[in-house]
């Protein structure tokens, strides 16, 4: 855990700070070794919290009642405490109770949990949007209850929270930051490390931040892409 | 020394949660602020300001929340040249991140106002300050309300994050009981629920605001 306490003592006269960004560069290695670890940390993340996200989402549109608590309880659980908190639990609480987990699978299991409960909230939005003519079509033309449920349900419910959903994921990508609190080697974990071998610690930052913008960038740019090539009508 | 688990610590987080609500009054003012700027920049009538605020938005939320925290609590010393205690680099920090947040929502709601009623302020003669204030701005509060109750709520667990610069919060005095009662599961499952006290009434009456609204229009 990082333990970065007070401020920086830097006297209260003016003093120059030349900045120096070649030793950050020199380990770029490091970084792009982090960077891999955060896109992977990001995407499990995403696909696991779409297939929570749905799951949530049918039970509490169409389940039982005592299904739909269930999933409201989970739901407002995460939503109204703080992902590093919850992080704690998994990674520092478990293990009291017996569960021991490494760095990273307490992340996937933290963030996919958090990002599950978000997504249930988005979807279900969509899937009370889709009219239930829809669905009565769907049986009509003799489909399966789970085939009227992927292609004339969450298909559209999807397409219609489809900009709400990636700009969650996004911000998602973003808070994989957090796990560097637990050691999870991610890229402001490296940082961190990087940090300690060469005391340049705004440099590091600055670097860092910059890396994430561009990974939100690409995330954004590959949405949209993915937007524009399954849900353009042809 | 390991000592227990006792009432007395859920005290002292208790009293640790008046520094959250305390760093996120302060967020939310300075972050109130840059937002309103951010909003207006956004509907302003002249192509750059649009752009300044569309830019100011997308990089703020592209970068994490943690890294600005690193970069202000590095950053300001160099700029300064004095020390930066962890209440101030946190405060900034969460600013301008509450700002850009604050900037979009609120962007939007003047932008629920339907094109008309701008037009029919043109109309009367009204200049953009003047229709803003006492033409959109009036009718756009009242939108705003319920999803900015709701993005408190965010602000009020990101501030959760202040707790990695030293800042000592609910988590960080979490963080610190801890490791002297060694009761990981039991402290972080306390200092879950206290936030959850906060921060569940809020998300309900953000609910309530919004069918009222709803009802209402």
């Amino acid at each position: 855990m990082q333990h970065v306490c007070g401020g920086r003592r830097i006297g209260t006269a003016r003093m120059k700070y030349t900045f120096n960004f070649r030793d950050v560069w020199s380990q770029w290695d490091y970084i792009a070794e982090g960077i891999g670890v955060t896109l992977l940390l990001a995407v499990v993340t995403m696909i696991a919290g779409l297939m929570i996200g749905a799951l949530g989402a049918a039970a509490r549109v169409y389940g039982r009642s005592w299904l739909g608590v269930l999933v409201t309880g989970y739901v407002e659980m995460i939503r109204n405490t703080p992902l590093l908190v919850q992080l704690f639990i998994v990674f520092f609480g478990l293990p009291s109770l017996g569960v021991r987990l490494d760095a990273m699978t307490a992340a996937f299991i933290a963030l996919s949990v958090n990002l599950g409960a978000y997504s249930t909230e988005i979807i279900r939005a969509g899937l009370e949007a889709v009219p239930r003519a829809q669905i009565e079509a769907g049986y009509s033309l003799g489909l399966s209850g789970a085939q009227v449920f992927r292609h004339v349900v969450l298909a559209p419910a999807i397409r219609i929270v489809y900009p709400a959903l990636t700009s969650q994921f996004v911000l998602m990508m973003l808070a994989t930051s957090v796990v560097s609190q637990i050691s999870a080697p991610d890229l402001f974990h490296i940082a961190s490390i990087i940090q300690s071998r060469t005391f340049r610690d705004f440099e590091i930052y600055a670097v860092i931040a910059g890396v994430y913008l561009a990974l939100a960038l690409a995330f954004k740019l590959f949405f949209a892409a993915i937007e524009h090539f399954a849900f353009t009508r042809r | 020394m390991i000592r227990e688990f006792a009432l007395n610590d859920v005290y002292y987080l208790l009293l640790a949660a008046r520094w959250t609500l305390a760093l996120t009054s302060l967020a939310f003012l300075g972050g109130g602020t840059v937002g309103l700027l951010v909003a207006l920049l956004r509907v302003a009538p002249f192509a750059p300001l649009r752009i300044i605020g569309a830019g100011y938005v997308n990089i703020v939320q592209g970068i994490p929340l943690l890294a600005w925290l690193f970069v202000l609590f590095f950053g300001l010393p160099i700029l300064a040249g004095v020390r930066v205690s962890p209440w101030i680099a946190a405060t900034v920090a969460f600013s301008i991140y509450a700002g850009a947040f604050l900037g979009e929502i609120w962007r939007g709601c003047l932008r629920a106002i339907p094109r008309q009623q701008w037009e029919a302020g043109a109309s009367l003669g009204l200049s953009f300050v003047e229709q803003l204030r006492h033409i959109i701005v009036p009718q756009a509060v009242r939108v705003a309300i319920p999803p900015t109750v709701g993005f408190l709520v965010q602000l009020i667990k990101n501030t959760s994050l202040a707790a990695v610069i030293g800042f000592i919060e609910l988590t960080r005095e979490g963080q610190l009981t801890t490791a002297a009662t060694y009761r990981p599961f039991t402290v972080y499952i306390a200092v879950a629920a206290i936030y959850f006290a906060i921060c569940f009434p809020l998300t309900q009456w953000s609910r309530r605001l919004e069918r009222t609204l709803r009802v209402a229009r």
